[in-house]
């Protein structure tokens, strides 16, 4: 049913579309560096590639889950779409339309459809502004709601995210933590969005409250067909609330898959890793494995696959060349060179 | 050794290194007094792991300040002693405090911002936390910073000690805070929500060395979180807290194969897993009460499933099987 769906969708074009989308974060040599290279020193540009293409269709009203280690380029991926960061290479489009092209109307669209639920709950909050503003500054300003009618839509949408309505003159440090998340997830909600991209928008919440804000997330993706994309490290919650899955590994994408699929027959061997791992809710002494050998860094990519390092049956082509991300089945792409062997 | 100092000794160790005992952290606000805290009894024997676990704005991260005298105005502790080492915390000065949470008390804050500076590069911040603690050369303390960041799981971490915070990641930042609080072997580990943007394997590395630090050295270590299946393959002891107060604490196995608290079990029951694709999630009915208008008697009564008339009267911490708990109606 849910498969049918997307593809329906994606007939009449994807909603965001990206394309070999790229980051690298360069550092300069600097003033100290430049002269310490006139007598022979060998200090270059530090260069971190955080993303290295991606290429991503999301169609309208379905639940992208993006996983990865840490460090993998989630955020800067997220940056980028929703705006914040520039982009280093390649496209992003809404709704068929390039940024780069995009009309300062079109534009002014995009920023408000497109909404990001940060990270980071304590540095995305101004600290000198109340809980009403914060959340209800922006849906006047655009004339979503009148000034008269603010104060019950935050308090509204507050609820919904299980804030009591009490604390609504608060400042950001008079709440814990997970209820500043809960603020930014209401600020998001609060000029209705069409495309929401939740940054490890429920990691500091309860299991209750996430279930509370998890239900209201898919409530407005049926009642409003929502699209998000949802960066989480927790494989059950991506698991619960995602249609389909993307698995990322030092700034490349190497599968893609619906859940249901991902989960009961993984292909590419770092999404096995992953899935061995899934914690389950059992007490007692865990062999908490420490990591194996050298954890590979964006600083300084290994050649060939960027996981033959790590992988357990990685072969001799696997050192030299970059496998690239190819269809293997209905709806599924990996980026392994096993499949091509077979 | 003699068997007089021998004995002394054990005395020392039998007593436990922390202990809480009705505490209460208050905030007045213009809309009334926040009790945050309100009646929190914790003991903590060396070397032992007490998990913290409870909902959002329960109250977890004001205990973890609470103890390292850490609350600013409007708040106080308004009751409660906090005894460490056989030392009161509470009306300890502020230097010999300062002293203790660089010697013997380290914290992991939930916001990584709380530790690190935001205009520091991470060596410089690193070297001046070894170096404030151990007299060591400036070469000696960046390396033992270094072997801290390859500890909780860092690639490239000479690379990474040259850089900013905001050039790292979120969970990066987790680490690096993490680092430096193992950096120099405290006895007394406070660690609030360390590993919310860790994945699994990370989070498997980091819990590995922090059980391998508290085994070898005897640190003990509080660590709050709010995630059930973390706590549970590192914990020895499991505190549960809700509005303020501590619901249920017992051994680890016990209370997550059966839980006595009705709040506990509403917790086990709403992780999401394969199981749930597709459904809702089970949610604990009803939403948080605002701790400025808690019901009256026991603080879960308006959301509980079991609620009866007894629950009109706030219930005191019994012992049942081995753990204590809050409840009038406890599943037993
Ligand atoms: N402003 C910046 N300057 C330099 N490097 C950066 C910057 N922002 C991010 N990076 C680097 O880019 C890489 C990817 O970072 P990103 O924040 O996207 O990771 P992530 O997948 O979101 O990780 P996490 O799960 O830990 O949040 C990291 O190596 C990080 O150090
Ligand atoms: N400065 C303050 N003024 C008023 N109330 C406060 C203040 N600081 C915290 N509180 C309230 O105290 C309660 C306990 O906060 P605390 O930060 O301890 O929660 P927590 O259990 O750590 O939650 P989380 O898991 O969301 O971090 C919260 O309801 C919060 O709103
Ligand atoms: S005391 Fe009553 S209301 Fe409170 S948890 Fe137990 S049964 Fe529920
Ligand atoms: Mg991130
Ligand atoms: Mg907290």
């Amino acid at each position: 049913m849910r498969q049918d769906m997307i593809t329906e969708k994606n007939a009449e074009g994807p909603m965001l579309e990206l394309r070999s989308l790229a980051k690298t974060f360069t550092k300069p040599v600097g003033v100290a560096g430049h002269i310490a290279n006139l007598f022979g020193a060998k200090v270059r540009k530090i260069e971190v590639r955080a993303v290295a293409g991606i290429d991503l269709a999301v169609g309208k009203g379905e639940v992208v889950g993006i996983v990865g280690e840490s460090g993998c380029g989630k955020s800067t991926v997220a940056r980028m779409v929703a705006g914040i960061s520039g982009i280093t290479a390649g496209s992003i489009s809404y709704r068929g339309v390039p940024t780069s092209t995009m009309t300062a109307e079109q534009r002014r669209d995009f920023s408000l459809s497109v909404q990001m639920i940060f990270q980071d709950p304590f540095a995305s909050l101004n600290p000198r502004m109340r809980v009403i503003d914060i959340i209800g500054e922006a849906p006047v300003a655009h004339g979503l709601i009148s000034k008269s009618d603010q104060r019950a839509y935050v308090i509204d949408l507050m609820e919904k995210v299980g804030l009591s309505g009490a604390y609504v003159n608060r400042y950001p440090h008079q709440f814990s933590g997970g209820q500043r998340q809960r603020i930014g997830i209401a600020r998001a909600l609060a000029v209705k969005p069409s495309l929401i991209i939740c940054d490890e928008a429920v990691a500091a919440l309860d299991v209750s409250i996430q279930a509370q804000v998890l239900n209201l997330f898919m409530d407005l993706r049926d009642d409003l067909d929502l699209t998000y994309l949802f960066i989480s490290h927790n494989l059950g919650v991506v698991e619960h609330i995602s249609d389909r899955v993307v698995i990322m590994y030092l700034g490349r994408v190497v599968e893609i898959a619906p859940t249901v699929e991902l989960f009961s027959s993984p292909n590419h061997p770092y999404t096995r890793l992953l899935l061995e791992q899934l914690p389950v809710l059992e007490a007692g002494e865990r062999d908490y494995k420490p990591i194996q050998g050298e954890l590979p860094s964006p600083l300084d990519p290994p050649s060939g696959c960027p996981f033959h390092p790590r992988c357990p049956s990685a072969m001799d082509r696997c050192k030299r060349d970059v496998p690239e991300l190819r269809a293997i089945g209905a709806g599924r792409l990996s980026a392994c060179h096993l499949n091509e062997a077979a | 050794m003699d068997v007089t100092t021998m004995k002394a000794m054990t005395a020392a160790e039998c007593q436990p290194l922390l202990s809480i005992k009705g505490l209460k952290t208050h905030f007045e606000t213009r809309a009334g007094i926040v009790k945050a805290v309100d009646g929190v009894d914790i003991e903590l024997g060396r070397g032992e792991i007490l998990g913290l676990v409870g909902e959002s704005g329960s109250g977890k991260s004001i205990t973890g300040f609470s103890i390292l005298g850490l609350i600013d105005p409007p708040g106080r502790i308004a009751d409660g002693s906090i005894t460490y080492d056989g030392r009161d915390l509470v009306s300890m000065g502020e230097e010999d405090r300062r002293q203790l949470r660089g010697n013997d008390i380290a914290m992991i804050f939930q916001d990584p911002s709380m530790t690190l500076n935001p205009v520091l590069r991470i060596d410089t911040q690193m070297i001046e936390t070894v170096q404030a603690h151990a007299n060591v050369s400036t070469a000696e303390a960046r390396q033992r910073a270094r072997d801290a960041l390859v500890q909780v799981g860092i690639p490239s971490p000479d690379e990474r000690l040259k850089t900013y915070p905001y050039e790292l990641s979120g969970g990066m930042r987790q680490r690096v805070a993490i680092a430096i609080a193992l950096i120099n072997s405290p006895k007394l580990i406070i660690a609030d929500e360390p590993t919310t943007a860790l994945d699994v394997s990370i989070q498997g590395q980091i819990i590995h060395e922090v059980k391998k630090l508290c085994r070898k050295t005897g640190t003990a270590l509080i660590w709050i979180t709010h995630d059930l299946a973390v706590v549970a393959g590192l914990a020895d002891r499991i505190a549960v807290m809700y509005a303020g107060r501590i619901v249920e604490t017992g051994k680890t196995a016990d209370l997550i194969e059966r839980p006595l608290h009705p709040y506990t079990k509403g917790l086990i029951d709403s992780v999401p897993s394969h199981s749930t694709r597709g459904r809702r999630l089970h949610q604990i009915k009803g939403i948080t009460p605002s701790l400025l208008n808690l019901p009256q008697g026991c603080a879960f009564r308006e959301r509980c499933e079991k609620a009866t008339k007894e629950c009109l009267v706030a219930p005191k911490p019994t012992l049942l099987a081995g753990r204590l708990v809050r409840c009038w109606n406890p599943a037993l």
